[in-house]
């Protein structure tokens, strides 16, 4: 007989232990598997796009183009672009963290169609291994972004290739975002009305937006450049009359809303940290509601800003310049609504608080470069230069990843029932936010002096040297601070602290269920009768002891 | 849980994720209503180049259009509305049970849709014979521009119609396929009888997946047949 | 669904709707047909995007039940995808229709 004469509780079942084996994860409908199934993927792509950019970094070290040849950089910076974008920013929050918690949050037991989610899971496998075989069998040297006429008529890469693994990935994007509407509309809990939901629910909402009616049209240009070098179809080709231009309006049509794809998920996990640490509700819910649906609208509007030196009429670019200082509005109302919301908070500096605090300044940074870049006048000064780049990483790393990264730390306990290291997490939330200003500040400054981006060789401009090296540094200074999470982690699922239902005390419907959930996520359908954001009542004493353990 | 099993044993087509028939239906309604809306734009961006290439070259495309059979193009709009006006007796047919009109009425959109695309593969032989398929044995020379006489039509200007033709028509024709390929299995459920008044929704979003199609071409017709056909 | 409300209350009507809004699509390709050969100027593409547009919406409305449809949501969508529809084809007009050189 042991020692220990009470007998083992019996394991609560949960999610991650009601079936083992491999085909109970490749198989399954659960949404919070589902999610899993994406986080490992996009983890991947996310070290593919990383180590990418580390040789991007590591050829730019010297002024000589002496590490590569100038067509293998031009496929580095193409693979770092296109893996980041498409099979790492844009499903990374909607697809981890939004499969997890949209229908926790809303009060339902799964999405609204659970069979589609793995489809999208599928297609998204499918697209990346696609991109995989193309980048092994030689890859794509047009920019991310596959202009033509290069594109349709002059490169001899594998353009149709990648293509079809973004058409493909594409199609999963999509079909989360149908997924999330639906489930927003019809599958809300009793109570749940549309002012009590969390703003992470309406962020995502105006994502799934953006998802479902942009992404067909970059889908129908793919098809068009494809047609065109496969087909000799010439719907682009200046030599029968076709407009390259054309080829720039359709994509971009698509690729700037894509942007808001990839941050307003971010904002809406900043919201629910804040609102959290600093134990208050988010000051102007309705402000906040309404500028996601404003950013998914508005960012339809713009998008011909990244053609204003391309030989678009400067009537149009009037145009367009004018609205995308427009487009700015919803955001800044936004990042003050999170300032009102700290002022006189209680505020506590965990982890996911100091990534929310980092995408606060650096997402304000990224925002007003833009505006920069929305003045034509400077516009012809930095396109195409550094500091586009350095613009576009401040919102993407700088909001994106950190919202990422903190709503990860946020609910890992709620996914995996374990409890991070909060030393370590707070440590690498400090070198991931050193690592990335190191990184990009001095690109803002070499884009203003007027280094150009994507060239391998700038010896010709050898006193950029210096701030190019700092940059290198910072890059790995980044690396690090990326790596550390993965291996905590990984840690913390053997050995960490298990987590009670609510360790953060924190207000939404996840956090009334077990930590990790069961798998139709609530023992019984809740009734909402309060409003979302209840720090008050939440914070107010109580009589009874609440358990910590799950 | 009591009340659960009532209602799946009441309610045999719930999904389990669902609390009620009616929440189920509406989900369904909206999923799919959400897919054509991405379909709309998908075809939107070949409208928006058209839209543009026609404007620039409006002669051009005038001459390129005259070339295509106009009379086989309205027979074949015609096929088409035929077809949604059996698509939207059949679902009537699944919402009162009668179950042979249901099989009868899917069976005639399918015919509608064969005759549909067997129409469109004699166009594109027209086409192929004339050599009007754009790429290296793409020709077209000497075609008067309508309504300018002595002016011809610029060949290049021709082989952007004829690639926005093939390409419109083309990923169209694909979407029938698709749908003669949905239809096939909601025939084969309904010759099984297994719709009911209760749940009858696969025909009820198929049927709107087949209107979006009829919509579609609906568009193509005027715009690509029509251009500039008056003396 | 509301359709079923609405067929609940008279099982026939329905049909003669359907056969209804058909015949008008079918006249309307006609007209389109015989206009397009009638030298109407600039009016010849108006006729015929007008009578297509009108085509279409019957089916939406009619086809496609969104007429009868109970909620709002379903119309909102419709609305919704035209006018992001015609964002894409206008916007990119506005270069278009504004360089100065062709």
């Amino acid at each position: 007989m042991s020692t220990t004469a009470i007998s083992q509780p019996v394991e609560r079942e949960t999610y991650l232990n009601k079936e083992y084996g491999i085909w109970s994860w490749l198989l399954t409908t659960d949404h919070k598997r589902i999610a899993l199934l994406y986080l490992i993927s996009i983890t991947f792509f996310f070290f593919i796009g990383g180590f990418f950019a580390l040789l991007i970094r590591l050829e730019l070290l010297t002024p000589a183009g002496d590490l590569v040849q100038a067509d293998t950089y031009n496929k580095l910076f193409t693979m770092h672009g296109m893996v980041m974008i498409f099979f790492f920013l844009i499903p990374s929050i909607p697809a981890t963290l939004g499969n997890f918690l949209v229908p926790m949050m809303v009060g339902a037991k799964d999405l609204a169609f659970p069979r589609i989610n793995l489809l999208s899971w599928y297609l998204y496998i499918i697209g990346g291994v696609m991109m995989v075989h193309c980048m092994l069998t030689g890859g794509v040297d047009t920019g991310w972004t596959f202009y033509a006429p290069f594109s349709t008529n002059y490169t001899n890469t594998k353009i149709v290739e990648a293509g079809l693994a973004i058409f493909v990935a594409g199609f999963s994007s999509i079909l989360t975002g149908l997924n999330f509407v639906v489930t927003i509309h019809r599958m809300r809990a009793p109570g749940m009305t549309w002012s009590r939901l969390p703003l992470f629910i309406w962020a995502h909402y105006a994502t799934s937006i953006i998802q479902l009616l942009g992404t067909p049209v970059v889908a129908v240009t793919i098809v068009l450049v494809a047609a065109e070098r496969a087909l000799h179809l010439g719907i682009f080709d200046a030599r029968l009359g076709g407009d390259p231009l054309l080829f720039q309006h359709l994509f971009w049509f698509y690729s700037h809303p894509a942007v808001y794809i990839m941050i307003l998920p971010s904002m809406g996990v900043v919201t629910e940290i804040i609102a959290c640490f600093a134990r208050k509700r988010i000051f102007g819910y309705s402000f906040v509601a309404f500028s996601s649906i404003a950013i998914a609208v508005f960012g339809f509007l713009v998008w011909a800003h990244h053609m204003f030196v391309a030989g678009m009429s400067v009537y149009a670019a009037l145009v367009f310049s004018m609205l995308s200082y427009a487009v700015a509005v919803p955001s800044a109302i936004k990042v003050f609504n999170w300032t009102a919301t700290l002022y006189k908070g209680s505020i506590r500096y965990d982890a996911p608080m100091l990534y929310a605090f980092g995408f606060l300044g650096l997402f304000t940074i990224g925002g007003l470069t833009g505006l920069f870049l929305a003045c034509l006048g400077i516009n012809v000064h930095v396109t195409d230069t550094y500091f586009v780049v350095a613009h576009f990483h401040y919102i993407m790393v700088g909001g994106a990843v950190m919202g990422y990264l903190g709503g990860m730390h946020f609910w890992w306990p709620k996914i995996s029932g374990k409890l991070y290291p909060e030393g370590w997490a707070q440590l690498a939330a400090l070198i991931v936010f050193i690592g990335f200003n190191l990184t990009f500040f001095p690109q803002f400054v070499l884009g203003y002096m007027g280094m150009p981006r994507r060239y391998y060789d700038y010896s010709h401009m050898p006193e950029f040297q210096v701030l190019n090296v700092l940059s290198t540094a910072g890059a790995t200074v980044l690396g690090v601070g990326y790596l550390l999470p993965m291996v905590y982690f990984l840690w913390s699922m053997r050995y960490g602290k298990p987590a009670s239902d609510n360790p953060w005390n924190a207000a939404g419907l996840e956090w009334k269920t077990a930590s990790p959930p069961p798998t139709f996520n609530f023992e019984e359908e809740p009734v909402v009768t309060w409003e979302a954001y209840n720090y008050e009542e939440l914070d107010a004493p109580r009589d009874e002891e609440v358990p910590i353990v799950g | 849980m009591i009340g659960l099993h009532h209602e799946e044993e009441q309610h045999p087509e719930l999904l389990h994720h669902f609390a009620e028939p009616q929440q189920q239906r509406d989900a369904a309604s909206l999923g799919m209503w959400a897919f054509l809306a991405t379909e709309v734009m998908f075809f939107g961006g070949l409208f928006c180049a058209y839209l543009i290439y026609r404007r620039w070259y409006f002669g051009d495309f005038g001459a390129a259009s005259k070339s295509i059979d106009a009379t086989l193009g309205a027979i074949n709009t015609a096929v088409l509305i035929c077809s949604s006006v059996t698509v939207v007796v059949a679902v009537w047919a699944a919402q009162t049970a009668r179950k042979t009109l249901l099989v009868a009425m899917l069976a005639v959109t399918m015919l509608f849709g064969l005759t549909f695309l067997g129409i469109k593969a004699v166009e594109y032989t027209q086409k192929f014979e004339e050599h009007h398929v754009p790429g290296p044995s793409f020709s077209f020379d000497h075609v008067p521009i309508p309504r300018h006489p002595g002016e011809y039509a610029n060949p290049r200007h021709a082989e952007i119609f004829f690639a926005l033709y093939f390409v419109m028509t083309g990923l169209h024709a694909l979407h029938m396929v698709v749908g003669l390929g949905i239809f096939s299995w909601l025939f084969y459920m309904a010759w099984k009888r297994r719709f009911t008044p209760e749940w009858y929704t696969p025909i009820e979003i198929g049927g709107l997946y087949w209107h979006f199609v009829d919509i579609v071409w609906i568009y193509l017709f005027p715009l690509l047949y029509l251009i500039d056909r008056h003396p | 669904m509301t359709e079923h409300t609405a067929s609940e209350r008279s099982k026939s009507s329905p049909l003669k709707l359907y056969f209804s809004v058909g015949a008008a699509l079918l006249a309307g390709t006609y007209i389109t047909y015989r206009a397009a050969f009638i030298e109407l100027g600039p009016f010849n593409a108006v006729v015929a995007l007008g009578i297509a547009t009108i085509k279409a919406t019957l089916v939406v409305l009619f086809f496609m039940h969104v007429w009868h449809a109970g909620e709002k949501l379903i119309k909102l969508v419709v609305i919704t995808t035209v006018f992001f529809l015609l964002l894409l084809l206008g916007l990119t007009l506005t270069d278009y229709a504004t360089r100065p050189w062709s």
